[in-house]
């Protein structure tokens, strides 16, 4: 910031790592971040889809940059990030969606957060299974 | 009503952030985990899961060949859509070149993965 410009303004509150005066605001920054993880991933499977696309030289290539330990260790990074987007997507769906009535009662938001959670498990567990299915 | 408003293409980007983010809550951890930890180590899948072979045709499938575009596209948009209005909360100003770089990046990613879809054939 320009010094004179402080000067004439007087006190400026600086707002230089705001998110971590709060610790709302620290978990606000860390459910933003999660999008980081899921544009890393899409970049991921964007790679896979090209090097598919060039033959099996190419994928095989890919396939084995996926089994370095860095690239286990990303993942690792990613999969924790997802679950904390997917807890966090959740937690402030009550927020984002119109609100929802039942029987002319309105749904609670602790009531929509868990069925999210529960969602996501089954969601979950349902690939898993359906990729243990087809495991050769 | 004023025939001269235009109409907002906001609504788009959001249902796009909204689909990406509903999409990678109920199956990105499972995604990544097959994909980039258990494939990889083998376990508990074998180590033919992602075989050159199963995912040429898993992709060569309409099915399979639908949900890789949805999940890059969705997944690109969700992200991009979500950093870039995080931007002013880092204090990085959120003009024109802010735009370019995310949402031109976002719609990269997408074509690039619709392109080589298509080229990879039915």
């Amino acid at each position: 910031m320009n010094h004179r410009a402080t000067m004439r303004r007087g006190y400026v509150r600086p707002m230089q790592g705001w998110w971590r005066r709060d610790p709302f605001f620290v978990k606000y920054m860390i459910r933003e971040v999660t999008a980081v993880a899921v544009l890393v991933y899409a970049i991921i499977l964007m790679v896979g889809v090209v090097r598919l696309s060039q033959g099996a030289d190419a994928f095989n290539g890919w396939l084995a940059a996926l089994k370095t330990p860095g690239s286990i260790l990303l993942h690792l990074v990613l999969l924790v990030s997802m679950i904390v987007h997917a807890k966090s997507w959740f937690d402030i769906m009550p927020k984002t969606m119109p609100l929802l009535f039942v029987g002319g009662h309105r749904v609670e938001g602790s009531t929509i957060t868990r069925a999210g959670y529960l969602v996501t498990i089954v969601a979950t567990v349902l690939v898993l299974a359906l990729v243990w299915g087809v495991r050769s | 009503m004023n025939p001269n408003l235009k109409r907002s293409r906001a609504p788009i980007f959001w249902l796009m952030f909204g689909g990406g983010g509903m999409l990678s809550a109920l199956f990105g951890t499972a995604l990544v985990f097959i994909t980039g930890i258990a494939a990889p180590l083998g376990w508990p899948y074998g180590e033919n899961l992602l075989s050159y072979e199963r995912v040429l045709a898993f992709s060569q499938h309409w099915f399979g060949k639908g949900l890789l575009f949805v999940l890059i596209w969705l997944f690109a948009y969700h992200a991009m859509h979500r950093i870039y209005h995080s931007l002013h909360d880092l204090g990085i100003p959120t003009g024109f070149v802010a735009k370019l770089v995310c949402y031109g990046g976002a719609f990269l990613i997408t074509v690039i993965a619709a392109w080589k879809l298509l080229a990879i054939g039915f």
